[in-house]
């Protein structure tokens, strides 16, 4: 059973993909990590040996910032444009669309679920 | 699209030389400027600028982080007052 930087890989998936499990780790990086490491792209993680994981573990812990350091580094830098007054910082106080997207219809994702005005009536259903 | 690194950051020269005078007389007063879009140097850390939102002048001090920014992205162009009648009167009311 593989883990490394404390996720647990699904077994029965190819490692290229099985990496990608790994927040901070996707399709681009992923072939990367296997080559630096010199391991095969398509065994299972349950066929892999000790020793390749170790190697994947090292490679990944040296070169780059996965998981909970890069959730910590991501969250930092909001919150440092939050900090500073800047217009993108505003736009993440106020839950709005951050890169210049339309407010008037759509945006849901950051916006998050409707909430209902008050007074407003459904136009009647023909 | 980020801009050419070749070019270097721009930076609005007229404020930039104002700002190196202040500096090399140590000096500290609000320059008004309506140059949204310069770059904020290492050099302006610590000045006031007054920037122009269209309107007025919004006065920015400019601190170590805010390097890197344009002197617009703190001098905020829209006024939002909320929506509706009696709503909007509840949600301008500062919290």
């Amino acid at each position: 059973m593989a883990r490394i930087a404390g996720v647990d890989l699904p077994r029965n998936k190819r490692i290229q993909i099985a990496l990608t499990y790994i927040y901070g780790i996707g399709n681009s990086r992923a072939p990367r990590i296997l080559e630096a490491a010199g391991v095969d792209p398509d065994v299972r993680t349950q066929d892999l040996t000790e020793e390749d994981v170790s190697r994947l573990r090292r490679e990944i812990e040296t070169n780059y910032k996965v998981e909970g350091a890069l959730r910590t580094e991501k969250s930092m830098n909001i919150k440092r444009i939050m900090d500073i007054g800047s217009y993108r910082g505003i736009r993440h106080r106020r839950g709005l669309p951050v890169r210049g997207q339309r407010t008037k219809t759509n945006a849901r994702t950051h916006k998050g679920k409707r909430r209902a005005i008050a007074g407003k009536k459904k136009p009647p259903r023909k | 699209m980020p801009r050419s690194v070749k070019k270097g950051p721009y930076i609005d020269e007229k404020l930039l030389l104002k700002v190196e005078g202040m500096n090399a007389k140590g000096e500290k007063k609000v320059i008004k400027s309506w140059a949204r879009s310069s770059t904020i140097p290492p050099e302006f850390v610590g000045h006031t600028i007054a920037v122009h939102n269209g309107n007025k002048f919004v006065p920015v001090y400019i601190t170590e982080n805010m390097v890197g920014h344009k002197l617009g992205e703190f001098s905020p162009t829209r006024l939002f007052r909320g929506h509706g009648g009696k709503l909007a009167d509840k949600r301008t009311r500062p919290r």
